[in-house]
């Protein structure tokens, strides 16, 4: 085993005249989760449509468990293991949560044409998979369109781990969700980095980053500001570096002469 | 005392539960509706003849034929696509099995097969263009109506110099395929209910109602697969995945193109089938065969709780909605209302209909 499972070097993506990423580095390993914090615009998105074989690389090297990669659809990435939940969740609200859990990789029991989707062991494999990320549902039959936003966070992740992520990349998953949901969310994280997962983290919440986080990639206009382990940074710091410490400050006396006159 | 409470309120809970499942089923205004058109003919022409053997056979015709249509317009449907040209294949696959059988001395059975093969390609032609363009289903399948009546039409004329032709029952009478469309099943069974008097005879002793014609069986046995495909299997689950949110189903590895493709070849089937039962049944095909039956499979289709933009819905409520649709047509007859008021309680039925479901839905969404 490498020591980190993903690992990206010197990475640059290109759309036409655009630089959308600028010689990237970043290093994911197994059992830690990995916070890419940054601004709209930064690149965070194209970062991660790369690590999940969406966009391919311009330049640059990707690394899977140290040997170089070529991903060329989501679908590679997907064997590999490394799967992404979008914000979109990719989940139909008026089907059941098992149905959800198992689209596209439905269960049969039965022989050739009289094969059957296995509804009794699916809707228990699917509570299960929810129990282990510390969520309960009464009724796996209930459609998806009733549970909270959170709880729907929760069912894509768990169904992620479920079919084999062993890399898990979350874009924004907090972003549309109150504390108490955020709250559930982070726990979850916390749930799939114990079990070993490596997993990405997309934010702009800097205190939800340092909640869960054990190392920190900064974007800023498509560069990256730097890799740093938790320990190495201080939320403080953090927080100054995402934003543009000196804009920060500016926003805040703009700030006090409006709230002033 | 107190466990005798604990046990009043969990009985009391399970109770509420048993009634949410009821109402929230797809089919639930369907199944409704089917009670209350029955106890209205039961009451209005209870006496009329209508609920006598010829009677029901009568409706049940009906219903069938529109039912067989239905089951295919219902899953598409769910999947979030449309058929509009499912009646213009009617006249469409009508006459390709009229006019090579009584024309060019084609067996019957060889031009049936021709009629299916032909149908399930301009389905999967339908629902390519349909998946690769990404027009709305409305939209192609409208073009398809016109374009297949149109060539049903002139390719009739070109051939015949007609539009109408019969005499198709008299070729197939040896056939071997022909009986799986134009036969019937159990005569034995009607003889030995008449012989007990169970059902009216005519005077030399034949009872008045010979066997059940073949559409009641196709639509039964499409309605049972429909249904056990659509709930019970992988391929049912990418129905309602691919209707419910093409993108996210998509997205998750699910075929939903392929899924599209393969239920407009379903419902071109489907419109194949009510086509041959009627032309080996009656002996002839005529090119405006078939007119406005999309849209009565639509509305029994959405009758029977299937949202019309994808993604829930049931077989068991199309088949209640085309239930609903024979019993009042042909209901009409038996008693003294004019049958000139059903096209108009139809609409109306539709738009309650759509009413009705569209609170069911939201109840669903808000339910737990």
């Amino acid at each position: 085993m490498h020591d980190f499972i993903l690992e990206l070097k010197n990475v640059s993506r290109y759309f036409d005249a655009v630089i959308a990423l600028k010689e990237i580095d970043l290093q994911v390993k197994l059992g830690e989760v990995h916070c890419l914090l940054g601004d709209n615009g930064a690149g965070k998105s194209t970062l991660i449509k790369m690590l999940a074989g969406v966009h391919q690389p311009s330049e640059g090297l990707y690394f899977y468990n140290g040997s170089p990669i070529k991903l060329k659809s989501p679908k590679d990435a997907l064997d590999l293991g490394i799967a992404t939940v979008y914000q979109d969740l990719a989940l139909v609200g008026l089907m059941s949560v098992t149905r959800n859990f198992f689209m596209g990789r439905e269960i049969t029991k039965g022989w050739g044409p009289f094969k059957y989707f296995d509804q009794v062991t699916a809707n228990e494999i699917a509570i299960a998979g929810l129990a282990d990320m510390g969520i309960h549902v009464d009724d796996p039959e209930q459609a998806v369109e009733t549970m909270s936003g959170g709880e729907k966070q929760c069912l894509a992740i768990a169904r992620a781990i479920h079919f084999g992520a062993k890399v898990l990349i979350l874009d924004e998953p907090t972003a549309a969700l109150g504390v108490k949901q955020s709250a559930n969310v982070l726990k979850v994280i916390a749930k799939a980095r114990l079990r070993g997962l490596a997993i990405i983290f997309i934010t702009h919440n800097v205190h939800h980053a340092y909640a869960v986080a054990d190392r920190f990639t900064l974007l800023n206009r498509g560069k990256s500001l730097g890799s740093f382990t938790k320990q190495s940074i201080s939320k403080e710091q953090v927080l100054a570096m995402m934003a543009g410490g000196e804009e920060l400050k500016e926003l805040e006396s703009e700030l006090a002469l409006l709230i002033g006159n | 005392m107190s466990t005798f409470d604990v046990k009043y309120i969990s009985d009391r809970a399970r109770e509420v539960s048993k009634m949410k499942t009821l109402l929230n089923r797809p089919d639930f205004g369907a199944m409704s509706g089917v009670v209350l058109v029955f106890i209205f003919f039961i009451l209005i022409a209870g006496d009329s003849g209508m609920f006598a053997a010829d009677g029901i056979l009568n409706w049940s015709t009906v219903t069938a034929q529109l039912g067989v249509l239905a089951i295919g317009a219902c899953l598409l449907m769910i999947a979030g696509e449309f058929d509009l040209s499912m009646g213009s294949m009617i006249g469409f696959a009508g006459m390709v099995i009229a006019i090579p059988s009584l024309y060019w001395g084609w067996p019957v059975w060889s031009s049936i097969l021709m009629a299916f093969t032909i149908a399930l390609f301009i389905g999967w032609f339908i629902g390519y263009v349909v998946v690769r363009t990404g027009l709305p289903s409305f939209i192609v399948s409208l073009a398809f109506l016109f374009i297949l009546r149109g060539l049903t039409i002139a390719l009739s004329i070109l051939f015949t110099n007609k539009t109408i032709v019969s005499g198709v029952d008299t070729v197939a009478e040896n056939d071997w395929l022909a009986p799986l469309f134009g036969g019937e099943i159990g005569g034995g069974l009607f003889i030995w209910l008449a012989s007990i008097g169970w059902i009216d005879t005519y005077k030399d002793g034949t009872p008045l109602v010979t066997g059940i014609p073949m559409i009641i069986v196709w639509c039964l046995v499409l309605g049972a697969i429909a249904s056990w495909v659509l709930l019970k299997t992988k391929f049912g689950n990418w129905i309602f995945a691919s209707g419910g949110d093409c993108h996210a189903a998509k997205n998750i590895g699910v075929p939903t193109n392929k899924v599209k493709i393969i239920l407009f070849m379903l419902t071109a089937f489907c419109a194949t089938v009510y086509a041959s039962c009627q032309v080996l049944e009656f002996g002839s095909a005529a090119a405006d065969r078939g007119l406005l039956k999309e849209f009565e499979a639509i509305i029994a289709v959405v009758i029977g709780g299937t949202l019309l933009t994808g993604g829930y819905g049931s077989v068991l409520g199309a088949l209640f909605g085309a239930l609903i649709f024979g019993v009042v047509q042909m209901g009409i007859f038996f008693t003294n209302i004019s049958s000139d008021w059903f096209r108009v309680f139809l609409g109306g039925m539709l738009l309650l209909a759509v009413l009705f479901n569209n609170y069911i839905r939201q109840c669903v969404a808000r339910s737990q």
